[in-house]
């Protein structure tokens, strides 16, 4: 945390996000908000309740089922002088929207040679558990991770979603605001000071341990600290959100491991050329001869994501998975 | 842009001016194109003047427009200075990006210019985003997009014109129908040509110009614009007009030579030039010394741009967030390393 905590409530993520937007708008004009359904109807997860009634139409608009149309209009908005942030609602839909965040928001500012910005904010919630099936359900980070040109945050705490909700806003780069669906009932303390931000780039060590990292993220940083309570006196376990995956602030990581030795990436995403593979990378890179024992993955065995309860349960990652990672290298 | 309006003598002969400067341009485009001096994809605008300096003659400082791939015509009707242009076209420190656009990505914000597009369609809902804040500013302007018939039957811009419709944003949507889609005639991928049909649809207004006609061109984009500052939403205007050259610069994609001789007949600059001529507002000899003058501008924009120095590798790493890049100095940095 960047700042000295003074006073703190105990929120849920969602109500969290909530705030960090009402914080905004209240303090910037040029803050709008569009998606479907974000105005009066206050959003399928509720995330934009009450700011329509509170900053009318004009600021929270809702728009026309028309992803890659209203995220360019996203672009365009920021790039003459407003701070929009997009609603995607799920991150599946991204599909829909692929165009203008692959090949407009996120190369503008390159390659126009750095002439204008595009300070636009594309929200979307993520993650599977609620049998919402393959167009519902899958985690796009490490996709958008990948794209060039933007930054892709992931918080796995109330506090973490405040802070880098209210940074997003106030970056004059492009920035993917990525909620885990599993997160949004997760209730933490919070701080209440309005000037209250995270840094995007600056990963957080949410527990101290002596003898496994996890880098954990979004629903994964709540499962890992309830774990390595339960492991204590067994295992001493570190837990690490990285809050922000690009920039990715890998030397926060490599400390930790150059004192455990061991380390376990738990991402939901899918598990083939992802966001584990480039923790790891990087620590090898830079830790490498600290490790005692291999690097663990765990995450989506690369599968859609299937409905039925039996299905998805098989194949999604959890604290079961998790802990068999850690009692492998422990 | 021009300043003086097409209704007057002045603005009538500054936008004749204009679209023969855009020819020059390309014309050079094209030499600097096949002398090697100019690496990339190159589309000219070539036959297309009236419809940029039609519209953006209605245009003001604080309007805004997005382009598409075949841009430089618009570049230099929004009076981007050619030798920046053509810097940026051969690779130069000094272009409008410092070398990161090239042909398909020439940008000049503080003239209102969002950017020429590489991908087709894509400036639709930026030039509809721009109109966001234009009606949250109030300030009285307007966004417009360009683009090709090719694009009207992208998904992007049928989403962008229902955008701009369903919030009444100040945005023209300007169609220049040239009558092929990259190597494709329209018939061959549209049942229905007549795109001003698509307006009813939308539930807004559309013409159909002569985009052959600067004067045509120019009064309705002047009405649509009217229209969008009175609240009344956005409009689509259709001008017909043709390319003369392939798609692409180095293509073997030659047009149809029978077409190509019905359009130029119809030239915009002959016409416009002979109509000026005959209503005396212009003689041949001082049609001339606009001639003249166009060509000592741009022989010696080239000539600054050919003498101008490329960037520096290490401006590769630049610019691509507004803030240090820890990720990107990390990986040059390993890069670069000749030991573990």
């Amino acid at each position: 945390m960047s700042q000295t905590i003074t006073q703190t409530e105990t929120i849920s993520l969602r109500e969290a996000i909530n705030q960090a937007l009402r914080e905004e708008l209240e303090r910037d004009d040029d803050v709008v908000i569009w998606g479907e359904d974000v105005g009066e109807s206050g959003h399928v997860s509720n995330i934009t309740e009450g700011l329509y009634d509170d900053f009318g139409a004009e600021r929270v608009r809702d728009a026309p089922l028309a992803e890659n149309g209203f995220v360019g209009a996203g672009v365009g908005a920021a790039a003459t002088g407003l701070r929009p942030v997009v609603d995607i609602m799920y991150a599946d839909f991204f599909g829909v929207a692929c165009e203008q965040m692959l090949n407009q928001m996120t190369k503008m500012h390159y390659m126009f040679g750095g002439q204008l910005t595009v300070p636009l904010v594309v929200r979307a919630s993520e993650g599977a558990g609620l049998s919402a099936a393959a167009q519902h359900s899958k985690t796009t980070h490490t996709f958008l991770s990948h794209m060039t040109g933007s930054k892709v945050v992931t918080p796995g705490t109330p506090a973490a979603a405040k802070g880098l909700m209210k940074s997003a806003i106030r970056s004059d780069d492009p920035v993917f605001f990525l909620e885990n669906k599993r997160t949004y009932t997760m209730k933490d303390e919070v701080p209440t000071d309005e000037d209250f931000t995270v840094p995007i780039g600056e990963a957080s060590v949410e527990r101290a341990g002596e003898d496994v990292t996890v880098v954990a993220t979004q629903a994964f940083v709540g499962d890992s600290l309830e774990l390595a309570e339960q492991l204590e006196g067994d295992v001493s376990v570190e837990v690490i959100d990285p809050r922000s995956l690009y920039p990715l602030d890998h030397e926060t990581i490599a400390e930790s491991v150059k004192k455990t030795g061991r380390l376990v990436v738990a991402d939901e995403s899918p598990l083939s050329y992802g966001t584990h593979a480039e923790i790891i990378s990087r620590v090898n890179e830079t830790a490498f001869y600290y490790l005692d024992k291999p690097p663990q993955r765990v995450g989506w065995p690369d599968t859609p994501v299937p409905s039925a309860p039996t299905l998805e349960n098989e194949v999604m990652p959890g604290r079961d998975e998790l802990q068999r990672a850690i009692e492998r290298i422990a | 842009m021009i300043d003086s309006p097409l209704e007057t003598e002045d603005g009538r002969v500054a936008a004749l001016e204009s679209m023969v400067k855009l020819r020059r341009f390309e014309e050079r485009t094209s030499n600097l194109f096949a002398d090697g001096e100019i690496p990339g994809f190159v589309h000219l605008y070539i036959g297309q003047e009236a419809v940029a300096v039609g519209a953006t003659s209605t245009l003001d400082s604080n309007d805004h427009i997005t382009s598409t791939h075949r841009g430089h015509g618009h570049c230099v009707a929004m009076g981007l200075d050619p030798s920046r242009m053509f810097a940026e076209l051969m690779a130069k420190d000094d272009g409008f990006c410092r070398g990161k656009g090239g042909s398909m990505h020439i940008a000049d914000v503080n003239a209102g210019m969002l950017g020429a597009n590489g991908v087709v369609g894509s400036g639709a809902p930026i030039a509809t985003g721009a109109g966001v804040t234009k009606k949250l500013a109030g300030d009285d302007s307007v966004a417009l997009a360009f683009y090709g018939e090719g694009a009207v039957s992208e998904g992007q811009v049928h989403e962008a014109i229902t955008l701009g419709a369903a919030w009444d944003l100040p945005v023209i949507y300007l169609v220049e129908k040239n009558n092929y889609a990259e190597g494709m005639p329209a018939e061959r991928i549209f049942r229905n040509t007549d795109f001003e049909d698509f307006g009813d649809a939308y539930g807004i207004p559309a013409e159909t110009v002569d985009g052959m006609d600067v004067v045509d061109v120019y009064e309705a984009v002047s009405d649509a614009k009217q229209r969008a500052l009175e609240g009344e939403g956005p409009s689509i205007v259709v001008a017909e007009t043709f390319r003369y050259n392939p798609h692409s610069e180095g293509l073997d994609m030659p047009l149809p030579e029978e077409e190509l001789e019905y359009w130029k007949d119809r030239d915009a600059i002959e016409t416009f030039k002979d109509e000026l001529i005959e209503q005396g507002e212009l003689t041949a000899e001082q049609f001339e010394e606009i001639e003249d003058r166009i060509e000592a501008e741009l022989d010696e924009a080239v000539e600054r741009a050919r003498n101008g120095e490329p960037p520096e590798p290490e401006q590769a790493y630049e610019d691509v967030f507004t803030e240090p890049a820890p990720d990107i100095e990390y990986h040059r940095a390993n890069l670069g390393r000749d030991q573990l």
